[in-house]
Parts: structure tokens; C-alpha cells; sequence
């Protein structure tokens, strides 16, 4: 615990905090009134949403103006890390729901349905005949004949996007370090934008198969696991290359330091994250 | 509030509270918001209490009396999703703003803003919640564990449901990383870990388990969401899934939860027992290690909530000596409480009187999980009311004593004046002479074999509900005592610095009331006298 001043630094009130409540209140009440059905809880669900990034923009335009104006010691710095990092577990604990369904079902629930361990009765009586397999849709064959999503192909070109983004944000962060604003710049920005060729390409393979595999979110539990999983991430992505994008232009504007880029840091931490959960869903979801 | 930048560099010297509802919307200061959360989780103590009233009246007597099975329902439901996620959590959250900061010389919370939001939040999501029970198909039914299928049967609620749930965990989450950033990040210099009073080293295991599990639980009842809207087969076995896998993944959360609504309160009792008993806590070490050991046992035991859903046999014996093992480091903390009075030189405030009705009661609620935690007994004490018993125990004397003892203990130091001692009495031992009196008979009744979460019940339970629900009845109306003494707070003598004769820790060195600002600078020699022997 060393202090670079001797004065704690304490932030003044701010507006910001409510104003997500509000718009939190919005975006909730109406996408549930809308789930039940009535059309003008979307209505209610965007303006939920425009309140939202509005009090994102807000809250962000404060605080990057405070780090900007020096207020910002070394021990908020730290603060501010810390969060990223708690915030970041959080997030890998959200993915672990998911992937700890995913393992339960094709180890626990599909087996069972097909009579392993005590189970035969279950299979005899209300399933008879279903061999447990996966991928599957289960034995009520939910949301009838799909195809697979094969590993290799579209899912390995989008691997080597996001390992190859892992790499320039890297590169970014050295050169960042070294002062190198030029490379930093073009790395940066090629981060982002493989970045958002990996959310294109994650689409393209969306209309794929709900064109031509059957595959959807509605093909049982492999549509669900598969659906879910990719879709949380392809969100995260997407989030990640805004985030990106937007530390690129500041960047450009000529923000960040060799010795003070928290946000940068927080962004590749966040690029580093979604990445390895990539890999996770690479070898879970595609491959074995 | 939204000044400029430059001007809000020098502005968190000297200057008091803002004025009217701004101070209270805007605010960034741990007692303001600490204050904010102790009073929400008042209002949902009583909110939550009404719920539990009305369930014990219709459990009077046999027969239905007063509200329809359906409303029944609901209310337990209610009650149970109000008391923990409205009741006790933020209770401890508000603890921990008001205290975490002053016990460990910080200025306040490390990101004040979002501690701001965390409080913001909670009102939206209760709004929500509360706002279910006028809805058609009324508020969910089907228990605070959301089960499916029973779960995907509730009416227009169902997704109020799930997105307040979201944003009880989204204010956790926020809230949690508050506090361990705090915590290891804004201790006065020499103010290492093992030094730090055992009020925050609970609370940083808390929060650890909140960021751990609340991701888990949104996760869940996201898939809840999906299955029922968007056509997912999670928890569909026609499709490969399997209901009880919920029941997995919810009490994966379930489980660490019930540790992080009581582990604050072992931190509380840990700062009022040895400031009572003269002398210092026994064991600080021993104490921060067992409270480690639960925290990691937390994640490895939750299939014992699940007994008789059907797992394989190793599953069960797994389960059942897991949760055994816990019994140990929560015997070393009830041991070094008793060691820490034994030959002290004990007086018996009110907030003493808490503490050592926790120890007590608590242990009966840890005993009565020891028995639930044995597989094949559990198979009959299942879903009766002797569950019932067991976790209110291990709540209501456990942490909703532990907050009333915090109450009062730093009451003064929030107020500036001692409350009326008398009234806390009064309220003390109302309150121990009733929760006893509304839970203990639960026991013979769950192990007679009436089954929770039921509406009308054979006679031969009759006499037994009766007794438990005159208790809950006269334990609802004698907080109504508490009430008083918070509204009479101001009216005592005024209180020194120091409060209690000898209470060991900063937030004692700092003039009663505490300043809105405690310290501009770290308070590094009063770190050397306080904290340490």
C-alpha cells in the first residue's frame, strides 16, 4: 500500500447511477410486458435501452473527462483494475452456468434418458427405444432432423480471427508501452475490426443453419446449449470490439500513456477474456 | 451535483451532506448509501413480516381461514425472495458501507458511484417483484427456488420474475466488488490482511461468494426465461434436458448464498463479543481461516438440497460428508466465541444480549442441519416443517440477530446519542421468548411429518401451529419496539467517541456521530494504536 499523494480521492455526486435505475426499470418492464404479449412493451423496452447507453455515454464521458483532467491517482487506478478483474470473474462465472448445463447434459441427463446406470426403467417406460447420443435433440426429437455444426471450416476461421485479435491487441499494448503510437494505432484498429468480422461471420453461420441445417434454438437441448452458448459470447464479442473501437478513438484523440491507460488495460483484459472462453466453446460445443 | 470537473477536485475536503432529495439520489458517501440500504432493508423486514403474518394465520388453526391456497402460495414464495434478497443482503450491504470504510481507515468506498447504483438498483428491482402481486395470475407461486415446471406455470409474473431476479444480482455483483476492492485496496498503510477486524475479513468472503454465485443463479434463470419463451430445452426431458438439473445449477447459488447471508454476521458477533467480554477476540486467525473453510465447503455441498430428487449413491455419500465437514470450522468460531467470554469481565447490553442469543440459537439451527445433512434421515425430514425450523433458525436468530446486535451496537457511533437501553432490552428478549417460541415447535412438527408449503394441515398439528404462529405474530409486533427505538435514537445522552467502555477498532476513534468525510489522509498512527494488541 504506497500512495502517490497523501490525499484520498473521493468523486462528487453524480446523476448517472439513477438514471441507469430508470432506465434499467424501463428496459425491464418492458421486455416482460412484451414477453406477455403486448406490443407496446417494446416500445417501453427501447426507450429502456436509449436511456441505458445514454447514461453509459454520460457516465463514461465523467469519468474518462476526470481521468483526463489528472484527477485520478495511483490508488484509483488500482480501484479501478480491481473491479475490471472481480468484474470479469463475474462474467466467466455466467459462462459457467451455461457450460456446467452443457456438461451436465451430455454426461448426465442424455445418458440417463437412455437407460444408463439406474435408469433403465426410465428408458423402457417413457423413452423406449432412444439411444443417447449427441449431439441430440433429445427423445421427443424436439424440433425435428438437423444437421451438426461441423468444427472445421467457418468455427476454425473464426478461431484463428479471434487468437489472431489476441495477438494484435498485444502488440497494441507493447507498443503502447514503448510509445509506439503509430503501431499502436494500426493494431488497435485491426483488433477491432477482426473483431467484428468474427460477429459477422458468427451471423453468417446463424443464417446457415436456420436456413439449410434445422439447427435452431428450438432443436433440443444441442440447439439450446449451442444457441446460449454462442449467442452470450458473440454478445460479449460484440461489446468487446465497441469497447475497443471506442478506446481507438481515444487513442486517435491522443489519450493513454505509457504509465496511464487503465481502460486500455480493461479492454484487452475483457478481448483476452472472451477469447478464452471462445476456446472453451471451440473444443466443448464444436469440436468434441 | 453534476458540477464541472474542475471544480469538484477540492470538493470532498470539508463540505456536510447536500441538501434535500439530491443528497439521498446523487449521493456518493458510505453512509449515506449505507444508511439508504439499512433503511430498505427495514421496510422489506416488515414487508417480508407481513408475508410470513399471513401465512401464519391461515396456519392458526386447520382448515382455510383467510386466503386462498393459491394466495397461500404466493406469499411464501414472496416472503421468502423479499426477507433474503430485500432483507437480510442489503442489511449486511448497509452494514458493510457504514463500517468497512471507517474499520479499515479509508475515505470512503474504492468506486463510490457504483455504490450508488448498487442501492438504486434494488428499489427498481423490488418495485418489480412487489408489483407482481396485482398482476393476473397474481405474484410466483412456486417457492423462492423456482423449480420448473412448476416455475414456467406462473402467470404474466413470470418474467417480472426472472428480471427482477436479474437485477437483485446485477445489485449484488456491483455491490460485492465494492467492498473487496475496498478492502484490498483502500487499508490504511499497515493495515495488513491479518489485522483487519473480523467484521470485514467475513465480509471479503462474502463478497468473493457473491461474485462467484450470482452469475450462476442469473444464469439459471435465464435458461428458465428461454425455455418458456423462446422454446430452449433446458430443462425439458423430451428435448435432453433435465428439470433437475436447475435444481443443480440454482443451488449451486443456493448453497454459498445461505453462507453469504450468514458469514456478516459472524463478523458482527466476532466485533461484539470481545468488546462486552473485555478482552480480545480468541483465535482472530483461527477465525479467519474457518470462515475460509466454509467459503471453499460452500461450493462442494449443494446436492444435499437435493436427497431425494434421485442421484447416484457416490453422489449422495459425496454430498452428505461434504456438508458434514462444515460442522468443523463452524464449531472452531462457536468455540472461540465461548473461550472469547470465558473469564471475561461480561456486561449484558443489548447488542451483547444478541450476540449471545446468535450463539445459541444459531448452534440449533447448525445442529438440526447436521441432521439434515445425513442422506438417508434426510430422505424423511424432507420438505417437512422441521426444514422450515432448521433454516429459520440459522436466519432469524442467526443473521436477522446478528443485524439488530450490529443495530445497536453502532447505532450510537451512526447517531451520536446511545438509544434507550431499556426499549432494547424489551425488544431482546420479546424477540428470543417469541422466535422460540414460533420455530421450536416446528421441529416436532416436520418430524411428525407435516410437509412445508401447504395451506391447511391434519389436526393432529394444530396445537403445535397454533404456538408457532401466536410466537410469529408476537415476534412481528415486538419489532415494532425496535421501530420505537430508532425513532427515539436522538433523544439519549449524547455518546462519546469510544461509545462502549473498551471496543477495539478505528471506527471507534472517530469522534460519534462519525463525520460525513472520516479520513482525508490515512490514519496511519491510530492504525498502530488501535488495531493492534
Amino acid at each position: 500500500m504506497s500512495h502517490a499523494d497523501d490525499h484520498y480521492y473521493v468523486p462528487h455526486g453524480s446523476h448517472w447511477p439513477i438514471v441507469g435505475s430508470i432506465g434499467l426499470l424501463f428496459l425491464m418492464v418492458g421486455v416482460s410486458t412484451w414477453l406477455n404479449g403486448a406490443e407496446a412493451g417494446f416500445w417501453v423496452m427501447l426507450t429502456g435501452v436509449a436511456v441505458v447507453v445514454f447514461m453509459l455515454i454520460g457516465w463514461f464521458t465523467t469519468v474518462i473527462g476526470e481521468s483526463q483532467g489528472g484527477l485520478y491517482n495511483a490508488q484509483v487506478d488500482k480501484s479501478f483494475r480491481m473491479g475490471m478483474f472481480w468484474f470479469i470473474f463475474s462474467e466467466v462465472m455466467f459462462f459457467a452456468a451455461f457450460f456446467g448445463a452443457l456438461f451436465y447434459a451430455r454426461n448426465m441427463s442424455i445418458p440417463w434418458l437412455g437407460g444408463s446406470s439406474n435408469n433403465f426403467f426410465t428408458n423402457l417406460l417413457l423413452w423406449e427405444g432412444y439411444e443417447s447420443t449427441w449431439p441430440t435433440n433429445g427423445p421427443g426429437d424436439v424440433g425435428g432432423e438437423f444437421e451438426v455444426m461441423p468444427p472445421f471450416g467457418l468455427p476454425l476461421i473464426n478461431t484463428a480471427i479471434l487468437l489472431t485479435s489476441s495477438v494484435t491487441v498485444t502488440i497494441a499494448h507493447h507498443s503502447l508501452l514503448a510509445g509506439k503510437r503509430g503501431i499502436l494505432t494500426t493494431f488497435l484498429a485491426l483488433t477491432f475490426i477482426l473483431g467484428f468480422a468474427f460477429v459477422f461471420l458468427q451471423a453468417a453461420e446463424y443464417v446457415e443453419a436456420y436456413e439449410h441445417m434445422n439447427l435452431k434454438l428450438t432443436t433440443g437441448i444441442y440447439g439450446s446449449t449451442f444457441f446460449m452458448l454462442t449467442g452470450f459470447h458473440g454478445m460479449h464479442v460484440t461489446i468487446g470490439a465497441i469497447m475497443l473501437t471506442i478506446i481507438w478513438l481515444r487513442v486517435v484523440k491522443g489519450h493513454f500513456t505509457p504509465d496511464k491507460h487503465f481502460a486500455f488495460e480493461a479492454v484487452a483484459w475483457y478481448w483476452h477474456f472472451v477469447d478464452v472462453v471462445w476456446i472453451g466453446l471451440y473444443v466443448f460445443v464444436y469440436w468434441i | 451535483m453534476t458540477t464541472a470537473v474542475a471544480d469538484a477536485h477540492d470538493s470532498h475536503d470539508d463540505h456536510g451532506p447536500a441538501k434535500g432529495l439530491g443528497r439521498w439520489l446523487f449521493t456518493t458517501n458510505h453512509k449515506d448509501i449505507g444508511t439508504l440500504y439499512l433503511v430498505f432493508s427495514l421496510i422489506m423486514f416488515f414487508v417480508g413480516g407481513a408475508m410470513a403474518l399471513v401465512i401464519r394465520s391461515e396456519l392458526m388453526h386447520p382448515g382455510l381461514q383467510f386466503v386462498h391456497p393459491e394466495f397461500f402460495n404466493q406469499m411464501t414464495t414472496m416472503h421468502a425472495l423479499v426477507m433474503v434478497f430485500g432483507a437480510v443482503m442489503p442489511a449486511f450491504v448497509g452494514l458493510a458501507n457504514w463500517m468497512i470504510p471507517m474499520m479499515i481507515g479509508a475515505p470512503d468506498m474504492a468506486l463510490p458511484r457504483m455504490n450508488n447504483w448498487s442501492f438504486w438498483i434494488l428499489p427498481v428491482a423490488f418495485g418489480i417483484l412487489i408489483s407482481t402481486l396485482f398482476m393476473p395470475g397474481g405474484a410466483p407461486a412456486s417457492g423462492w427456488t423456482m423449480y420448473p415446471p412448476l416455475v414456467l406455470q406462473t402467470g404474466d409474473a413470470f418474467p417480472f420474475l426472472i428480471f427482477s431476479v436479474h437485477l437483485m444480482g446485477l445489485s449484488s455483483i456491483m455491490g460485492a466488488i465494492n467492498i473487496i476492492v475496498t478492502i484490498l485496496n483502500m487499508r490504511a498503510p499497515d493495515m495488513w490482511l491479518l489485522k483487519m477486524p473480523m467484521f470485514v475479513w467475513t465480509w471479503l468472503i462474502t463478497a468473493y461468494l457473491l461474485i462467484a454465485v450470482m452469475p450462476v443463479l442469473a444464469g439459471a434463470v435465464t435458461m428458465l426465461l428461454t425455455d418458456q419463451f423462446f422454446g430452449t430445452s433446458f430443462f425439458l426431458a423430451a428435448g435432453g434436458g433435465d428439470p433437475v438439473m436447475f435444481q443443480h445449477i440454482f443451488w449451486f447459488f443456493g448453497h454459498p448464498e445461505v453462507y453469504i447471508m450468514i458469514l456478516p454476521a459472524f463478523g458482527v458477533v466476532s466485533e461484539i463479543i470481545p468488546t462486552f467480554s473485555r478482552k480480545p477476540l480468541f483465535g482472530h486467525d483461527s477465525m479467519v481461516y474457518a470462515a475460509s473453510c466454509i467459503a471453499f465447503l460452500s461450493f462442494i455441498v449443494w446436492a444435499h438440497h437435493m436427497f431425494t430428487v434421485g442421484m447416484p449413491l457416490s453422489g449422495q455419500l459425496f454430498f452428505m460428508f461434504s456438508t458434514m465437514l462444515i460442522a468443523v470450522p463452524t464449531g472452531v468460531k462457536i468455540f472461540n466465541w465461548v473461550a472469547t467470554m470465558w473469564r471475561g469481565a461480561m456486561t449484558f447490553e443489548t447488542p451483547m444480549l444478541f450476540s449471545l442469543a446468535f450463539v445459541f440459537l444459531f448452534t440449533i439451527g447448525g445442529f438440526s442441519g447436521l441432521m439434515l445433512a445425513v442422506a438417508p434421515a434426510d430422505i424423511q425430514y424432507h420438505d417437512t416443517y422441521f426444514v422450515v425450523a432448521h433454516f429459520h433458525y440459522v436466519l432469524v436468530p442467526g443473521s436477522i440477530f446478528a443485524i439488530m446486535a450490529a443495530a445497536y451496537y453502532w447505532l450510537p457511533k451512526w447517531t451520536g446519542y446511545m438509544y434507550n437501553e431499556t426499549a432494547g432490552k424489551l425488544h431482546f428478549w420479546l424477540s428470543t421468548i417469541f422466535v422460540n417460541l414460533t420455530f421450536f415447535p416446528m421441529h416436532f412438527l416436520g418430524l411428525a411429518g407435516m410437509p412445508r408449503r401447504i395451506p391447511d394441515y391434519s389436526t393432529q398439528f394444530a396445537d403445535f401451529n397454533t404456538m408457532a404462529s401466536v410466537g410469529a405474530i408476537g415476534f412481528g409486533l415486538s419489532q415494532l419496539v425496535f421501530v420505537y427505538v430508532l425513532l427515539t435514537s436522538k433523544k439519549g445522552v449524547t455518546a462519546t467517541a469510544r461509545v462502549w467502555e473498551a471496543p477495539k477498532g478505528l471506527e471507534w476513534t472517530v469522534p460519534s456521530p462519525a463525520p460525513y468525510h472520516t479520513f482525508d489522509t490515512p490514519p496511519i498512527a491510530r492504525v498502530k494504536q488501535e488495531a493492534f494488541e
